[in-house]
């Protein structure tokens, strides 16, 4: 167990920077999911805390210590990696129990650990076996026991569901939430799979372009995002954003449609309104904001994607729960729910929310 | 489901090409061979008969006790065996470099060590042989594993640097997120996975070795340090070539070469790196 805390820290490829000014405090036992687009620095952050990559700015500390310069074996940290690694040279329990035999635990000792874990992760027919005899979801079963086996000060996880099938992803999420509560471990969890994000972690921290954008809990981030990014990165489907103009607690669309929204402060610096897909409301004629046409309808069973056309603002997405009657072509009129409303600032930050953002 | 029928000719025709291409290369073999085990006076007379008219062993037995053959042999497997294991050792060691850091002058040396596969090591005879004898190192034996070793490190790096790309950085990553050092995570975990590379780089350069002439030819002329291909010139005297017993040693001298990759072949099987990472 263990508390990690980075302050400023930074990489830097040359001249190329690609993590600035990273401040994340990680509490015992949280369990903290890195997500954003590819390319935004998330495996390099994970990498730095791992020792595998140099830390160029700031400092790094495990419980207390600071270990900017420790090698991975000094920092004690297990880590599961995408690809799983295992070594294809040695059998199942062998690949668990590594770990051990190289801090020369004894033989018993490691023996006991490895039936442990490998019963633990269902494994117990399979540890004679080379991992090129394993199926996918096997292969990261036993990554995940080796990780386990040697009782770290802390997870790593690299986008460790990537190379599984859908159910099998599902399934293994599960087990990670389950391998989380049973040994309260501090895990740091590296996805681009919101879905994965929002269900596993304790806190998510949004990276984009080398900055943490926001962090928070799941709903933290879905209800008050810091900014336009994290508002259309967190949540499916993505959130609709429209141009807007904002005068004296009144906004006004492209199409003239005003909407009273007098609990966002500085409503004059507004340049954008997103609301989510769920959060648009299909009413009578004469409760509508605005009114448009259905371009294509999408039945999911449990919910109903609606994409309406609205005149002169542009492409509206709807979520209604349950299978909605709408089809192509009705005219359709929209109700925006107020408390549910974000709008952006020319600068893309959110107006009128708490703001979390760091640095 | 029909499979699809290869017409008869087709496969006949396969078979054909790949038994005149068997023929074409096993024939010098089998005519080696074939002169080894024909008594010396049959051999003109026997002509280009495929099979011989008489059987012999006398050859390999004159070869066996009768010359020095045995002298060279021992020479020429030492040679081998030291240029074999100093460039493989060498080898190794800069193809990991090469393979895993990214060091100054990195792409230089690379540059360097490909130009030095260019020229015809004609060409360097003298220099070499000047700079050896200002060594005092003619006549030895060690002179010749460090000119070999010279010369096969440039192409057994890349041999063994190609391995190394080939065995994925995570489970060095990993290994040391076990608790290896960077050297542990290669003794225990690259090295292993490594077998069949430098069982290719052994065998490559232990073939070369064995079989090279010119240098040997330069930088050798006392008997006692001669090795097997120097040897065999000295079945040639000055009024008769002593074929039988040339090829008797021919055949002899193919033993090691053959043993040596039937060794190394179960190293040369690929695939030990399947099932590593996603597959």
């Amino acid at each position: 167990m263990a508390r990690i805390e980075l302050k400023g820290v930074a990489k830097r490829y040359g001249s190329v920077e690609v993590l600035r000014d990273i401040d994340l405090a990680i509490g015992d036992g949280e369990f903290i999911v890195l997500v954003g687009p590819s390319g935004c620095g998330k495996s390099t952050l994970l990498r730095m805390i791992a020792g595998l990559e140099p830390i160029t700015g700031g400092d790094f500390f495990i419980d207390g210590t600071r270990m900017n310069d420790a090698r991975p074996r000094e920092r004690d940290i297990a880590m599961v990696f995408q690809s799983y690694a295992l070594y294809p040279h040695m059998d199942v329990a062998r690949n668990m129990g590594f770990s051990m035999e190289i801090r020369r635990r004894p033989q018993s000792e490691r023996a006991n650990r490895v039936k442990q874990a490998a019963e633990t992760l269902g494994l117990s027919a399979l540890t004679e076996r080379l991992p090129r005899a394993l199926s996918g979801g096997q292969r990261q079963r036993v990554a995940m026991g080796r990780a386990i086996v040697r009782d770290p000060r802390a997870f790593l996880f690299d986008e460790p569901l990537s190379n599984l099938d859908a159910a099998l992803r599902v399934e293994m999420r599960l087990e990670i939430a389950r391998l989380h509560k049973r040994l309260g471990a501090t895990m740091i969890y590296v996805t681009h799979d919101q879905v994965e994000a929002l269900t596993l972690a304790d806190r998510i921290v949004v990276l984009d372009g080398g900055d943490i954008q926001q962090i928070g809990t799941p709903l933290e981030l879905y209800e008050r995002p810091a900014n336009k990014f994290v508002a259309c990165f967190i949540g499916s489907p993505t959130m609709n954003v429209v141009p807007a103009t904002g005068q004296g607690g009144t906004l006004t669309l492209k199409n003239g449609t005003q909407v009273a929204l007098p609990h966002t402060a500085d409503l004059d610096r507004a340049a954008e309104l997103g609301v989510r897909p769920e959060h648009i409301d299909l009413v009578d004629a004469e409760d509508a904001d605005l009114t448009g046409t259905v371009d294509l309808v999408e039945h999911l069973g449990s919910d109903t994607n609606i994409y309406v056309n609205i005149d002169n603002v542009g492409m509206l997405m709807v979520r209604r729960r349950g299978n909605a009657p709408n089809r192509s072509g009705d005219r359709v009129f929209l109700r925006l729910q107020r408390e549910n409303t974000h709008v952006f600032a020319f600068d893309d930050s959110a107006l009128g929310h708490v703001s979390v953002k760091a640095a | 489901m029909s499979q699809i029928r290869t017409h008869p000719l087709a496969t006949i025709g396969k078979y054909t090409a790949l038994a005149l291409y068997l023929a074409f290369a096993l024939l010098p073999l089998y005519w080696l061979l074939k002169i080894a085990v024909t008594p010396d006076r049959l051999i003109f007379t026997d002509g280009v008969e495929l099979w011989p008219s008489e059987l012999t062993t006398d050859n390999f037995r004159s070869v066996l006790f009768k010359t020095d053959f045995l002298a060279y042999f021992g020479n020429s497997l030492f040679v081998s065996l030291g240029t074999a294991a100093a460039t493989t050792l060498i080898a190794a060691g800069a193809g990991y470099a090469f393979s895993r850091f990214n060091f100054a002058g990195k792409r230089i040396i690379i540059a360097v060590m490909l130009v030095t596969q260019m020229f015809p090591l004609l060409m360097i005879i003298a220099p070499i042989y000047r700079i050896v004898a200002n060594f005092g190192m003619l006549n030895s034996l060690t002179s010749l594993i460090v000119v070999y070793t010279a010369f096969n490190i440039p192409f057994a790096t890349f041999l063994m640097q190609s391995f190394f790309d080939g065995i994925p950085k995570d489970l060095e990553e990993a290994a040391m997120m076990d608790g290896c050092t960077r050297f542990q995570a290669l003794r225990k975990v690259i090295f292993p996975l490594t077998l069949p590379g430098l069982g290719a780089t052994l065998g490559f350069v232990f073939t070369a070795a064995w079989s090279e002439l010119l240098f040997a030819l330069m930088l050798i002329s006392k008997n006692d340090a001669m090795t097997f291909p120097v040897g065999l010139l000295t079945f040639v005297s000055k009024f008769s070539v002593d074929w039988g017993q040339m090829m008797a040693a021919g055949v002899l001298a193919l033993i090691p070469s053959c043993l040596f990759f039937i060794f190394i072949q179960r190293y040369l099987v690929q695939g030990l790196t399947s099932g590593a990472v996603k597959g």
